[in-house]
């Protein structure tokens, strides 16, 4: 089997390459469809575990607790537990409740992180689809997820729940903008919407560095705004423990919990991965310049680990952002998000433009 | 204005950023946890003086506590949880005098509000800093808080 860590199309084009002799081509991408999905599967639900584990952790190490370890070496297997005791719990059935619209919502909005997932570029060729619109098909079927959070809140005919969802109907809607202009400052430095040469471009430095001034003040501004996308701390309006018991998924219980729960996690991944790959350049090693040597070296870290370790980072400074600040009440969120980070992006782009234009960028 | 925009903009991510220089700080530190683990350290647990347990009736080493019966906790305590049983003693003079017979406390249904010991005029109540008191039978959350064979301390009105 030839498995090469450095690059996966050759792991991928024989996958499909032993596919094809066994069967026709039909079945060949039937079977690799089905592979695809488990694989993807697999993938969601490790990993959304983990990130509930790592959360739980970081939270308890900042506040000098211990967190959970008691299931499993060092607490590892807590989530596990959790999510047994989760597929065991009733679902409890409203009798008020929109029957279809409810059963509806949980479904949508772990296919939206689904499909986020399908674009991004985990490691050299280990890349679902790679579109030529990648970036602007990521922004796009994630901002799906807040039809299924409105309809969450809507259907269960709840007060908590709805007025979870409104604000956060309100707060995804306004946050976008800001989201898609800081990755647009990206876009204009690189040329592209395409993931695969957004990295790619990104061989010779990182586009945080390549793009001086205007590049970190849109990094800032997607952590801040995509935070407030995923609904986090302290931006988490639309739950808000305290004050509306848990928000637009108050009323639901057992696996249907679980799926907010997980799609919650997932998106906090798929953004620090859409942050990660756009910024800090995916999984291309760290390279400087013309420092041969030192690219050399960088380039024996495989390029999974590259991408992992990235993800890692901005999902700690995620982590980081939930644990330290107070939450925001709905006016200054949005005092927020019109007066200050949309201002600031719009004149980003500018100077971005401006500097591509004079060609004043490495 | 324009200025202060400007000034407002950075002096507000610059505290944002103390705030979050103290939370990476803890984070790095691991040795400033100030959670204990409970079930392995129970030989040197050492609780709190404040901690409210339970509500013992301290007694010297003559095995005599200060328990006049008068009856105050009974009626104070809003749970129902003290009842007394008292009796009349003759002491030398031939005199009448009240005194307990039993204490008796619920443990299970104290709610540790603190008006019994609180209101004791001659302080014969305290708390304990006993925590573990489950039992399979709460038949054994019933206490009698006077020692068998105990008396009433001299001096004590």
């Amino acid at each position: 089997m030839p498995f090469d860590i450095y690059d996966f199309s050759s792991f991928t084009g024989w996958i499909d390459a032993s596919l094809r002799a066994a069967m026709s081509p039909f079945w060949t991408i039937f079977t690799e469809f089905v592979l695809l999905g488990v694989a993807f599967l697999a993938f969601y639900a490790v990993v959304g575990l983990l990130l509930v584990y790592a959360e739980r952790r970081v939270c308890a190490f900042m506040q000098c607790r211990v967190g959970p370890n008691r299931v499993g070496p060092w607490g590892l297997f807590q989530t596990v537990a959790d999510l047994i005791k989760l597929l065991f719990k009733e679902l409890i059935h409203i009798k008020k409740a929109d029957k279809i619209l409810f059963n509806l919502a949980p479904f949508i909005v772990i296919i939206a992180s689904f499909f986020a997932l399908a674009a991004i570029p985990f490691a050299k060729g280990l890349h679902a689809v790679d579109l030529n619109i990648g970036l602007f098909y990521v922004m796009a079927v994630s901002s799906v997820g807040v039809v299924g959070i409105l309809l969450a809140g809507w259907s269960s005919n709840s007060k908590y729940s709805l007025i979870g969802a409104m604000r956060s109907g309100a707060q995804i809607i306004s946050y976008e903008l800001s989201v898609g202009l800081s990755l647009l400052v990206i876009v204009v430095l690189a040329g592209t919407l395409q993931l695969s040469e957004i990295v790619e471009l990104q061989r010779d430095g990182w586009f945080l560095f390549k793009g001086h001034l205007p590049a970190v003040i849109a990094f800032i501004i997607f952590l801040i705004a995509s935070t407030a996308e995923i609904n986090r701390g302290p931006f988490d309006l639309a739950e808000a423990e305290s004050e509306l018991t848990a928000g637009f998924h108050t009323e639901y219980s057992g696996i249907k919990f679980a799926f907010f729960f997980l799609a919650e996690y997932m998106n906090m991944f798929i953004v620090a991965s859409i942050a990660a790959t756009v910024f800090l350049g995916g999984w291309m090693p760290l390279h400087i310049g013309s420092w041969d040597g030192f690219n050399h070296i960088m380039d024996y870290i495989p390029p999974f680990v590259w991408y992992a370790g990235k993800t890692a980072v901005i999902i700690y400074i995620i982590m980081l952002f939930k644990w330290t600040f107070p939450r925001l009440r709905i006016d200054q969120l949005l005092t927020l998000e019109w007066k200050y980070l949309l201002p600031i992006n719009l004149f980003n782009i500018l100077l971005m433009a401006f500097l591509v234009l004079m060609g004043w960028h490495f | 204005m324009l200025f202060s925009y400007i000034k407002g903009i950075f002096k507000g991510v610059g505290t944002l950023f103390t705030g979050m220089g103290v939370t990476t700080s803890y984070f790095f530190r691991p040795w400033t946890k100030v959670t204990q683990k409970y079930p392995e350290n129970r030989k040197e647990l050492k609780m709190v003086e404040a901690f409210k347990g339970e509500v013992t009736m301290p007694h010297n080493a003559n095995n005599e506590h200060s328990c006049t019966g008068c009856g105050i906790c009974e009626i104070n305590c809003p749970n129902g949880s003290i009842e007394l049983v008292t009796m009349f003693l003759v002491n030398e003079d031939g005199k009448k005098k009240k005194a307990i017979d039993k204490h008796i406390y619920h443990l299970g249904m104290c709610s540790m509000c603190g008006l019994c010991v609180k209101t004791c005029p001659s302080n014969a109540l305290a708390f304990g800093n006993e925590f573990e008191h489950a039992v399979f039978d709460r038949t054994k959350l019933t206490k009698v808080l006077n020692k068998e064979g105990s008396t009433l301390k001299k001096g004590v009105e």
